[in-house]
């Protein structure tokens, strides 16, 4: 039986990591539990932490565009507070059913949306962060201020660690405006490599896009392009002047884009199929597009950032990656416990790299409490 | 010391013997970096050509038990690049390639010893790199990399940090990692910008460029005073406008600056605004109105436009100058670097006039005023006795004050041996061990940059490989836990 943990402050979530490392029972860290099915299918935890009582916005504080987020605050909770002072967090990932994912799990697995684009991932956006460890400690890196060097960036270390160090207990985030408007603009094309020549042509124009995205399905792809700021439209209808000059079909500017991008979004997630997360670099898009449409499958994606989302099939899993030998990643982000099982989800090489790994997690964590099992190399 | 003269002549087999300097005379310009009054001479400085030769050079230190300073271009102004006395310093300036410029995916790939400029010319005219420190003609990237250095530019385009792409690592015992920002795993390419050469040495640096943006527009506002003009710039952030740069200098600097460069500023003005707003046309002329409304509403008056690149080069000219001119008006002066939470300006420059009075000394401010980094100059006169000691402890209080408006004791300049003492009033025992954790994990033997940004010396508990008795341990200043 897992034992389930609630912890309401740093020192207590800190307690029970403690606890369970002295008795050598193995800690899983939860959130809004929309992503619990990402990584390597572990075994089950002797005890699970959830964050769902660390649930406090502790500061907003509008003037310095900053805020300081406990790591069960739903992510949603957390952008109507600052949309009611017209600003955001520019991090846009799919927050899952019921809108649940809370803002430590979209930071423990590095989630984000279109808005990377423009804003840089989350990695970019938290300036701070206060860590429970499996020793019993609690300790801060990083401070309130978006400028600051020093100590060492452990923000950046948590980011995207997959809660193998230690339970994010809250992170401080830098905000931005949120435009007062925006519009996109669209174009079509069966050809991968248009779609790609199309996308490097707007990422290499002077537009200052909030998103650039890709989409393609069924031999039929599509390139989206989002303005906002001052003069959404403009910058819009400069963008659809490209795409027509780049030969891309039924090229169209709407300035009611939500319904655009909650497609693109949703693309994101795979409901009982699976998705892998690929990078390259930007200009092997079209290989991407390529590799996704002979496996069947479908593909969302940052065409200026080489950071592709392929939904398909289980089976089609391992010839997807056959098909793609160079990427910098594929990353089996979702999928059945048996495809998790039979493949590894990370595919970390073996190396140097993943050795420096290892003794970073050894030395945060050195009973292997935390999420066990479910990173790269086994970490 | 027998161990170091085989250690000096591994290091001559390595780089060849003209690459190796151990005569004091050669040394002396390497004892320092940008904070002349922290010196050092090292055992010996190496300057090898090629990352291979960077590599062998840290693992003939590993093998001899010898730590080494990593050093760029020594522009440094925390002491992050100050020798040890029994160790290696290894200079990275030979290493000066361009290897790639791939703009189809806005990359470049360099090696460390490039400076910060020759990054920007390289992807000219189509693109540039954002991140511009003033000393961006001689700084290297290799030591942006370790400091995470900012520019008057990163209010809207980011640190450092956020245009690095990748790099190629030398550990300390000689083992090479690649780090991607796209790769599988933690975030070690995020966790080693900033950390001031303690975590190992960059020998290849991918970074990302991004396109030039099609107009540039720069204005300057004269205010009455500082308060005016932080009002000001807290009304056009809070218009939802992101400008390219937005800096501050207070009527000391003005006055400074304005005797060193005659670039026309004010000398009846008590603060002095730059806003500098770039992007797509359209959008930067509607922005670009709204942002002079703003700064007339807030007092200020005689607002100029450059409306050429020479009047912008001459707005411009006084504020990369403020550093310099100071010793205009002062005989020597501290650059302090530390952060505020932005609104929180009113308060802290009050503190800093009281402070200034308390110890009846002249303090100066330039600000990144976006980011609330603020550099004041506290200008003293060392043939005053008693007056360096208390220059040195207005610095001190200043930081303070910065701290207690919940801000940090260094925005850019990185924390070195100048502000290791300092780290304890802004993190617990408990960061600290967790900033130890990470040290240890790359560094387990304290080979790389020892002494620096950590306030005490503490040693590694598991440390694999061959044992070997650190220098700290022989000198008695720590022990092994
Ligand atoms: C006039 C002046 C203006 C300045 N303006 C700014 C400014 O606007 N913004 C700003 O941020 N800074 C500024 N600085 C500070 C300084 O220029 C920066 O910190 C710069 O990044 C240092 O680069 P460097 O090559 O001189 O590094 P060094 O001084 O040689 O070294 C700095 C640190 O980096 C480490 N290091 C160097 N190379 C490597 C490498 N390849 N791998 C690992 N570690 C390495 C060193 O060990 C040391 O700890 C200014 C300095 C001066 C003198």
């Amino acid at each position: 039986m897992t034992e389930v943990a609630r912890p309401q402050t740093a020192q207590a979530t800190a307690a029970v990591l403690a606890q369970a490392a002295a008795g050598g029972r193995s800690v899983r860290i939860v959130g809004g539990g929309t992503k619990q099915a990402w990584g390597a299918a572990a075994s089950e935890p002797a005890v699970t932490l959830e964050t769902g009582r660390l649930d406090r916005i502790l500061e907003h504080n509008a003037g310095d565009l900053t805020a300081v987020l406990e790591a069960g605050v739903p992510l949603a909770r957390a952008q109507a507070a600052f949309a009611s002072t017209g600003q955001m967090l520019a991090l846009d990932p799919p927050l899952g059913d019921d809108q649940a994912a809370t803002i430590g799990g979209v930071i423990a697995t590095a989630d984000s949306g279109p808005l990377r684009h423009r804003y840089g991932g989350p990695r970019d956006l938290v300036i701070g962060i206060t860590v429970a460890l499996s020793d019993g400690t609690v300790a801060r890196a990083g401070g309130k201020v978006i400028k600051n060097v020093a100590g060492y960036d452990l923000a950046k270390l948590f980011t995207g660690s997959f809660g193998t160090l230690g339970a994010i207990v809250s992170v401080n985030v830098r905000l931005h405006p949120r435009p007062h408007a925006s519009a996109t603009a669209s174009g079509a094309s069966a050809d991968p490599a248009l779609l790609a020549t199309a996308a490097r042509a707007l990422a290499a124009a002077p537009l200052e896009l909030e998103a650039l995205d890709v989409a393609w399905r069924d031999g039929w792809g599509a390139l989206l392009a989002r303005a906002g700021g001052a003069r959404p439209e403009h910058q819009a209808r400069r963008a659809a002047a490209l795409l027509r000059e780049e030969g891309l079909e039924r090229v169209d500017v709407t300035s009611e884009d939500a319904p655009l991008w909650e497609r693109q979004r949703a693309g994101q997630r795979s409901p009982g199929r699976a998705l892998v997360r690929v990078a390259t670099t930007p200009s092997a898009l079209a290989e991407v597009l390529r590799a996704a449409g002979d496996c069947g499958a479908a593909v969302v994606g940052r065409a200026a950032l080489g950071t592709s989302y392929v939904e398909l099939d289980p089976d089609a899993v391992a010839a997807l990656r056959e098909r793609l030998p160079n990427v910098r990643a594929a990353v089996l982000l979702d999928g059945p416990v048996a495809l998790r099982r039979a493949q590894d989800p990370w595919e970390a090489p073996e190396g140097p790299a993943l050795e420096l790994m290892r003794r970073v997690k050894r030395s945060f964590d050195p009973a292997g409490t935390c999420n066990p099992g479910s990173f790269v190399g086994g970490i | 010391m027998e161990n170091g003269a085989a250690l000096i002549s591994r290091l001559r087999a390595i780089c060849g013997a003209e690459h190796v300097l151990t005569h004091p005379d050669a040394l002396a310009p390497y004892r320092s970096d940008g904070l002349a009054h922290y010196r050092q001479t090292p055992l010996a400085a190496v300057l090898p050509a090629t990352g291979e030769q960077v590599r062998e050079v840290v693992r003939a230190c590993f093998m001899a038990g010898v730590p080494w300073v990593a050093r760029g271009s020594g522009t440094g102004l925390s002491g992050g690049a100050l020798p040890i006395a029994e160790g290696v310093l290894i200079v990275l300036a030979r290493l000066r390639r361009i290897l790639a410029v791939r703009l189809d995916d806005a990359r470049v790939v360099v090696e460390p010893g490039v400076t910060n400029l020759a990054i920007s010319r390289a992807v000219a005219p189509t693109h540039f790199y954002p991140p511009d420190p003033s000393s961006q003609v001689v700084c290297s990237i290799g030591g942006n990399i370790a400091e995470n250095s900012g520019g008057a530019h990163c209010f809207k385009y980011g640190f450092t940090t956020n245009y690095v792409a990748g790099l190629e690592v030398v550990l300390s015992d000689g083992t090479v990692v690649e780090l991607h920002r796209d790769a599988p795993g933690y975030d070690l390419l995020g966790t080693f910008v900033g950390s001031e050469g303690t975590l190992g040495v960059a020998t290849k640096i991918e970074l990302r460029v991004v396109p030039v943006p099609e107009t540039v527009r720069t204005a300057l506002a004269f205010f009455e005073d500082t308060g005016a003009a932080g009002e000001a710039v807290t009304a056009i952030v809070s218009a939802g406008i992101v400008p390219a740069a937005i800096e501050m200098m207070d009527r000391l600097s003005i006055r400074a600056t304005e005797q060193a460069t005659g670039a026309g500023y004010r000398l009846d003005a008590g603060a002095a605004l730059i806003v500098e707003l770039d992007g797509p046309e359209e959008e930067c002329a509607a922005r670009f109105e709204h942002v002079r409304a703003l700064c007339r509403d807030a007092g200020g008056r005689d607002i100029r436009v450059a409306s050429s690149e020479s009047e912008r080069a001459l707005i411009w000219k006084a504020r990369k100058a403020a550093f310099a001119a100071m010793g205009r008006v002062a005989p020597a002066y501290f650059v302090q670097d530390g952060v505020i939470p932005r609104t929180r300006l009113p308060e802290v420059l009050r503190r800093i006039d009281e402070l200034a009075a308390e110890h009846g000394l002249q303090v100066a401010n330039v600000f990144h005023a976006g980011d609330g980094n603020l550099h004041p100059l506290i200008c003293y006169d060392a043939a005053n006795p008693g007056e360096p000691e208390r220059a040195e402890e207005l610095a001190n209080l200043i930081l303070r004050a910065c701290l207690d408006q919940g801000g940090s004791i260094t925005g850019e300049h990185g924390v070195g041996v100048d502000k290791k003492s300092q780290m304890p009033a802004m993190f617990s025992e408990q960061d600290l061990d967790g900033f130890h954790r990470l040290r240890c994990a790359f560094d387990p033997h304290g080979l790389a940059n020892p002494g620096k940004v950590m306030p005490t010396p503490r040693l590694c508990g598991e440390v694999p490989g061959p044992y070997r008795e650190h220098p700290l341990e022989r000198a008695g200043v720590a022990a092994r836990l």
